[in-house]
């Protein structure tokens, strides 16, 4: 608990930061634009319709789609007018949340501004207004109550959503809440929820005494309420300005890290041994999407993070051949790399974490099943469980073809429910991730491949091209793991995280200290 | 000195105002009467621009009003509207001297002017200056209404029925006031007003509209020898009609 609870200021900050840095924006964008569409009628579907369309949109596509787009831009601003944008961190997120805010500020504005009683613009006219001074004098005072109400709707939603920032690599309470869910440690997660969910009840209540403050015209309660905005701006702002000077100090390796238990521990395992052996400072980036970290890397938005060679070839590469060999997936996924995206592998870890089918160990023996060609013939007679993406992943696909599966009925589960259900007998067959810790600790067994069929996944350490710039000697300091953690080991310390509830960060120590 | 030449306002198919020409000189006040829709209030609004005509001129001292931008016609142009209108985020001082304050004037100025003039509509400034409008009784807000459209001391006025919330005493002492700052300030008034008392104690000269169109324009005087027809006679006849119900009933009453 206190262990998390170290982390809450800096996550609440940062949350904090992505929120009202969103809302703002999204305040200064919207109301203009609802202005416009006041004066503009032929504006309104147009502009209303996007809006409204941007809100349909999931906010975690939309948060997660940002970042090839900003990829895309950084590529053409950098050879456009040398502007580096990073695709990865605050501005993919600022982007999505602020649009996000976007709907109910300018629907707000404009049924607002709507709703300012003709006689009284009329009036405004009448006593020598400009169209902009019967604008700044009469109708926004008139409409702000229903303005601020759309803003407070807003910021609602954006310090829930800002949870999602997690995954495209802007620190915020979803890093309680991402690993949390993934290593089963609910104190995080209930940490982050409730930390959101308080702080958008402080900003809601501290918004609704603005609304209530301009509705009533108490300059007393809304001046309250806006020093009290006022005072979150410029700590957040005081706190960017400080976390940018003293990063500004000296370049940081970044490392990321997806959103499972071994990424966590791989990811602290690299940055201690850079911080080790380089002696320079290492950070690390949490819980991003799967290609969100490939497309960072590429960026030079990170510039390390482990990856597996089964992966860039069936995603990346998007090769459904059957391939040869490990050695010859290895050898062309690490040529695809530097050729096309100038990224290097500082040595592959030693295991592969593959999609493997497991079984309680009991249930194998008694059926006699040891490969998955044994499986062919009871399959009828047996349930399969697989997580989100499993049966409609490449692999699923070459399993039923090439070994004639067909189970009696499958069922997509969460992952961490998958080795549950084998355990309890609800299914008997999984698609397990072979580096699980629960493979050894609920005594299943993984059936062997004796086809071929599933590609390997040798976890490698990718390194970004500034890499060696921001920390000579990094490469090296990566290339001393090479090799270093078999298939057991990796089991053994996702089991530590998983099982018996160890940090990440201190699972990853013991084995740095452990190694010769 | 205001001049209206063949003004035509059209709204679909309803004509609110016909071909209207009349001369309001400087220093003279014009008293607009007639029915209820018969495009009082129209004119008025077109005098200052806030609606446009459909066709004919408007000249103030001379000029076209379409030579200048609209705004600066209308901050030389105190203007008091039928609905009052007046600005509920703002308190009373505020109201009053909101065309002072897009004219620039300097605070100190502003807030002697707006004292000046609260007084003058019999609303004690200490009391009334930081009221919220919605604090105030209808002829209050009108008062308040009238000051706001004398604050930035316009030399030409437009009143639509700026008494007509009043009390008759209120109404009474104002209607006499007016009459002393109009001539102390020789201004230039258009009033418009459906009571035909206060048109005849009023005006310089009566207009009466019907349908939009000008029926009769002359003193008040020439208006009683010599109305244009029955109607504009009936019209002029109730001040009368309404002070013989008034001896009839002293009359009746023992003493
Ligand atoms: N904005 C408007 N749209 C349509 N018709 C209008 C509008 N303003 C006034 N009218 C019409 O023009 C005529 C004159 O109206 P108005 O000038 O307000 O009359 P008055 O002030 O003499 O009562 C009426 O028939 C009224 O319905
Ligand atoms: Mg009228």
């Amino acid at each position: 608990m206190s262990e998390q609870l170290a982390l809450l200021p800096g996550l609440l900050t940062a949350h904090l930061q992505l929120a009202l840095v969103a809302l703002a924006l999204g305040t200064l964008l919207s109301v203009p634009t609802g202005v416009l569409v006041t004066r503009r009628r032929s504006l309104e579907p147009g502009i209303l319709g996007v809006a409204s369309v941007l809100q349909t949109i999931p906010s975690l596509a939309l948060l997660a789609i940002m970042v090839p787009l900003l990829a895309a831009l950084g590529g053409f601003t950098a050879s456009a007018f040398g502007v580096e944008l990073r695709s990865i961190g605050y501005l993919p997120a600022i982007i999505a949340l602020t649009l996000y805010s976007v709907l109910p500020i300018l629907r707000n504005t404009v049924t607002g501004i709507e709703g300012v009683d003709p006689a009284l613009s009329e009036a405004a006219r009448g006593v020598g207004m400009t169209d902009g001074e019967r604008l700044r004098r009469v109708e926004l005072p008139l409409a702000a109550p229903v303005i601020v109400a759309g803003v407070r709707t807003a910021a609602v939603w954006v310090v829930g959503t800002a949870t999602l920032s997690t995954p495209v690599g802007a620190p915020s309470l979803g890093n309680y809440i991402f690993s949390g869910l993934q290593t089963r440690n609910t104190t995080a997660v209930l940490v982050g929820c409730a930390a959101a969910a308080l702080l958008a009840l402080f900003l809601d209540q501290t918004i609704r005494l603005l609304e209530s403050g301009a509705a009533a015209r108490s300059r007393r309660r809304w001046g309250a309420a806006a020093a009290v905005l006022l005072a979150l701006y410029a700590y957040t702002g005081a706190s960017f300005v400080a976390g940018r000077a003293s990063a500004g100090a000296r370049p940081v390796v970044r490392i990321g890290a997806k959103s499972f238990t071994e990424q966590y521990i791989l990811s602290e395992m690299l940055a201690l041994q850079l911080r080790r052996r380089t002696g320079g400072p290492a950070e690390i980036v949490p819980s991003l999407g799967s290609t969100v970290a490939f497309d960072a890397l590429r960026a030079g938005d990170l510039d390390v993070y482990v990856d597996y060679s089964g992966t860039i070839f069936a995603t990346i590469m998007k090769r459904t051949d059957p391939f040869v060999s490990r050695e010859a997936v290895l050898e062309q996924v690490l040529r695809f790399l530097a050729d096309e995206h100038g990224i290097e592998s500082a040595g592959a870890l030693g295991f592969q974490n593959t999609y493997a089918l497991g079984m309680r160990a009991d249930r194998a023996a008694q059926l006699g099943v040891k490969t998955i060609s044994d499986l062919t013939g009871a399959a009828g007679t047996l349930e399969i469980g697989g997580d989100y993406e499993f049966f409609q992943r490449v692999e699923w696909k070459a399993l039923e073809e090439r070994y004639g599966l067909a189970f009696a009925a499958q069922r997509s589960m969460d992952p961490a429910l998958m080795y549950e259900a084998v355990r309890a007998g609800d299914v008997d067959v999984i698609s397990a991730f072979s580096t699980d810790g629960r493979i050894a600790a609920y005594d299943l067994v993984l059936l062997e491949d004796d086809r071929g069929v599933i590609p390997p996944y040798d976890a490698l350490v990718l390194t970004g091209p500034a890499l060696e710039e921001r920390a000579p000697g990094a490469r090296a300091a990566l290339g001393a793991l090479e090799g270093a953690i078999d298939e057991a080991t990796m089991q053994r310390l996702n089991m530590a995280v998983d099982a018996e509830g160890r940090s990440p960060e201190s699972v990853a120590r013991a084995f740095l200290d452990g190694l010769p | 000195m205001i001049e209206l030449r063949e003004l035509t306002r059209l709204y679909g198919d309803t004509v609110a105002v016909d071909r209207l020409s009349f001369r309001v000189d400087a220093g003279e006040t014009l008293v607009l009467v007639g029915d209820s829709g018969c495009g009082k209030t129209t004119t008025l609004k077109m005098i200052n621009r806030l609606v446009e005509p459909s066709s004919g001129q408007i000249l103030v001292d001379g000029d076209d009003v379409t030579s200048v931008p609209g705004h600066l016609l209308r901050r030389r142009i105190g203007y008091a509207f039928q609905a009052v209108g007046l600005f509920p985020h703002m308190t009373v001082s505020e109201n009053v001297g909101v065309t002072p304050r897009l004219l620039g004037w300097e605070r100190e100025r502003i807030e002697e002017r707006v004292d000046a003039l609260l007084r003058r509509v019999e609303l004690e400034p200490a009391d009334y200056r930081g009221r919220w409008p919605h604090e105030l009784s209808g002829g209050q807000q009108q008062r308040v209404g009238i000051a706001r459209a004398l604050a930035a001391e316009p030399e030409l006025l437009l009143l639509d029925e700026p008494f007509g919330a009043l009390d008759p005493l209120t109404r009474d002492r104002l209607q006499r006031w007016f009459q002393g700052l109009r001539r102390e300030l020789s201004l230039t008034v258009v009033f418009v007003t459906h009571d035909m008392v206060e048109a005849l104690l009023i005006g310089d000269r009566i207009a009466v509209l019907r349908a939009g169109r000008l029926v009769q324009v002359g003193r008040p005087a020439e208006l009683l020898r010599a109305p244009a027809d029955d109607r504009v006679a009936e019209l002029l006849a109730t001040p009368r009609r309404q002070s013989e119900v008034f001896e009839r009933l002293l009359a009746r009453e023992p003493t």
